[in-house]
C-alpha cells in the first residue's frame, strides 16, 4: 500500500473515530436538549414536512415503476394475482428505507450540514457558547433527534405512495383485479417481520444520516469552500453508510 | 472632540483578570511569548495593536474559547484553562462579547437575538423580557428596528444590535472586539458614551479590541499595547502618546519602517517581477 493511500485510509478512520466520539458527545447533550422542545419540533418539521413532496412523489413513480415491472414478470409466469405481495414486501423492508434514506440525505442531511456549516462560519455557534449556550444541545441534537423521528414516518408515507403507484398502474393501467391485489397483500404482509423491521431500519437509517449531516456541520471549515466539501460528504457517506447498513441489518433481521 | 473620562467610582481594586507567562503557539507561529498584563476592575482596558498580533486571540484566551500553550488567565479569580465546562458556562454568564462580525442568529430577528440570552438562562415573565430588550436597544439607538432580520441590517446597526445583546444581562465584564467598525460618526460617538457609561453607572469592565487609537483614546483608561509576542507599552492613551519608544512611534505615528514590518516576510521584489537583471545580480 503506497505512503499516499494509507495516509488517505487513515484519515478516513481518523473521521470514523471522531464521528463516534462527536456522537458520545451528541448523547450527553440529549437530555439538555430536551429543554428546547420547541426546536426540536421546528426541526421535525422542516426535516419531516418539508421533505413530504419529493419522498411522495418519488414514492409514487417508484411504486408505478415496481408495479410494471413486476408485472411484466410476474405475467411470463402466470403470476400477476402476486403483484400486490411482491410490491409490499419490496417497499416494506428494503425500498422504503433505503430509498427514503438516500432522498433523506439529500433533502434534509445537506441543508442540516450546510445550515450548521454556515453557523460554524459566521461565529453564530461561537456566539452561542459565549452566552454560555451549548450548541450541541441547542442546534445539533434537536436536529439529531428531529431526523430520528422524522425519517420512519417520510418511510411510512413513501411505502403508502409507492403501494398507491403500482395499484395504480397495475389494477387501474393494466387490468389485475382490485380484490386480488389487496387480499394476497394483506394475507403475506407480516405486521412485525415486515412492517416493524422496516421502521427499525428506518430508525437506524434516520439515526446514521441525522448524525453524518449535523457531525459534518459542526466540524466543517468555516469557509464557503469547506461548507461545500461537507454538504457533498454529507451525502457521499450517508448513501454508503445507509446501504451498508441495510445489509447488516437484513442479515440479522432476517 | 471632548474626552469621556472615568468617573471617581471607576477606580479599581484587585485587577479582574490577571493575565501571567502567557505563552501561545499556532500553526507554528508564536503569537504570544510570555506575556504579563492586568486588566483593572471597573476601566476600561484597551488591547491595541499591529494586525495578525493576536488581539482576539487574547480575548478568546480570556474566555476559555481556547487554551494557552502555557501562562496563567484569572478572571474574577478563576483559573480560565483549569476550569470544567459547566464552570466555563458559569462564568460565561458574566461575560459579555461583542464578536467582530456581530454573528448574530441569522434565524431570528433583532429583539429575538437581543432577548436570547435571557430566554436561555432566566425564566422572566414576558412584559419584563420585552422592557428589558427595549431598554438596550434604545441605547443602541435601535428601538424602532426591533422586528427586523440580521439580513435587513446594515453592518454598523448589526454591531449595534450585538452590542445590546452583549449587555443585555448587565454583566460584570464586557469584551469588545473591534467595536468601531463600520460606525458611522454618530453611531460611533453613541457607543463610545454607551461604552462609559455602562463602566461607570454598572461597575463593569470593559476590555476593548481595536485599531482606531482617536477613538480608543477617548474612552480607555488604560491601553496595553502587544507586538511581536510580547506587551511593549502599558499606560493611559496621553501616557502612550508621550512615551519615547520606537514602538508607540511606529504604531501611533502609522509608519511603514519600524520594529514592525509593514510587508509580509517575501523573497527578493525584483526577482519575484521577474527582472533579468536582478536574476544576474542573484
Amino acid at each position: 500500500m503506497s505512503a499516499a493511500r494509507r495516509s488517505r485510509v487513515g484519515e478516513a478512520l481518523a473521521q470514523v473515530g471522531a464521528c463516534g466520539l462527536f456522537l458520545l458527545q451528541l448523547l450527553r447533550a440529549t437530555p439538555a436538549s430536551l429543554r428546547h422542545a420547541r426546536e426540536t419540533v421546528r426541526q421535525v418539521w422542516f426535516t419531516g414536512a418539508m421533505s413530504l413532496v419529493i419522498i411522495m412523489t418519488c414514492g409514487l413513480f417508484v411504486g408505478m415503476v415496481l408495479g410494471l415491472q413486476l408485472y411484466y414478470v410476474l405475467s411470463i409466469f402466470g403470476g400477476t394475482a402476486a403483484l400486490g405481495t411482491v410490491v409490499s414486501l419490496s417497499l416494506y423492508r428494503e425500498l422504503g428505507p433505503v430509498v427514503t434514506a438516500l432522498l433523506f440525505a439529500g433533502r434534509a442531511g445537506t441543508s442540516m450540514t450546510a445550515e450548521i456549516g454556515l453557523m460554524r462560519a459566521t461565529d453564530q455557534l461561537a456566539a452561542m457558547e459565549m452566552m454560555a449556550v451549548d450548541p450541541l444541545a441547542y442546534v445539533a441534537a434537536p436536529r439529531f433527534l428531529a431526523g430520528i423521528i422524522a425519517m420512519p414516518l417520510l418511510a411510512c408515507v413513501f411505502n403508502a405512495l409507492g403501494i398507491f403507484g403500482a395499484h395504480l398502474v397495475g389494477v387501474s393501467w393494466l387490468g389485475l383485479d382490485n380484490g386480488t391485489f389487496w387480499s394476497n397483500m394483506t394475507s403475506s404482509v407480516d405486521v412485525w417481520t415486515d412492517v416493524v423491521n422496516g421502521v427499525w431500519k428506518s430508525l437506524a437509517f434516520g439515526a446514521v444520516v441525522s448524525l453524518i449531516a449535523v457531525f459534518q456541520g459542526y466540524t466543517t471549515a468555516p469557509t464557503s469552500e469547506g461548507v461545500a466539501y461537507a454538504t457533498t460528504r454529507t451525502v457521499v457517506f450517508s448513501s454508503i453508510a445507509v446501504l451498508a447498513l441495510d445489509f447488516v441489518m437484513t442479515a440479522f433481521l432476517m | 472632540m471632548p474626552d469621556i473620562q472615568a468617573s471617581p467610582r471607576a477606580a479599581a481594586d484587585a485587577p479582574l483578570v490577571e493575565v501571567r507567562g502567557l505563552r501561545t503557539v499556532l500553526g507554528g507561529k508564536t503569537i504570544f511569548d510570555g506575556i504579563d498584563l492586568d486588566v483593572p476592575r471597573g476601566r476600561i482596558t484597551a488591547i491595541m495593536g499591529p494586525s495578525g498580533t493576536g488581539k482576539t486571540t487574547l480575548l478568546r484566551h480570556v474566555t476559555g474559547q481556547l487554551a494557552p500553550d502555557a501562562g496563567s488567565i484569572r478572571v474574577d479569580g478563576a483559573d480560565v484553562p483549569r476550569l470544567g465546562r459547566g464552570e466555563l458556562f458559569d462564568l460565561r454568564e458574566k461575560i459579555g462579547y461583542l464578536f467582530q462580525n456581530s454573528a448574530l442568529l441569522t434565524d431570528f430577528s433583532v429583539f429575538e437575538n437581543v432577548a436570547f440570552p435571557l430566554r436561555q438562562h432566566l425564566r422572566l415573565p414576558e412584559p419584563i423580557v420585552r422592557n428589558i430588550v427595549l431598554t438596550k436597544l434604545q441605547a443602541v439607538g435601535l428601538r424602532g428596528a426591533a422586528q427586523l432580520m440580521p439580513s435587513e441590517l446594515s453592518g454598523g446597526m448589526a454591531r449595534r444590535v450585538a452590542l445590546a445583546r452583549a449587555i443585555v444581562r448587565d454583566p460584570m465584564l464586557i469584551l469588545y472586539d473591534e467595536p468601531f467598525v463600520g460606525l458611522d460618526p454618530i453611531a460611533l460617538n453613541q457607543v463610545l458614551k454607551l461604552i462609559r457609561t455602562l463602566n461607570d453607572t454598572l461597575g463593569i469592565t470593559s476590555i476593548l479590541v481595536a485599531h482606531e487609537f482617536a477613538a480608543v483614546a477617548r474612552v480607555a483608561d488604560l491601553v496595553h499595547l502587544i507586538a511581536g509576542g510580547k506587551l511593549v507599552a502599558s499606560g493611559s492613551p496621553r501616557e502612550l502618546v508621550a512615551l519615547d519608544s520606537p514602538w508607540t512611534r511606529q504604531f501611533f505615528g502609522g509608519e511603514a519602517d519600524g520594529p514592525v514590518p509593514f510587508q509580509y516576510p517575501a523573497g527578493d521584489y525584483a526577482l519575484d517581477l521577474g527582472f533579468p537583471q536582478a536574476e544576474a545580480a542573484a
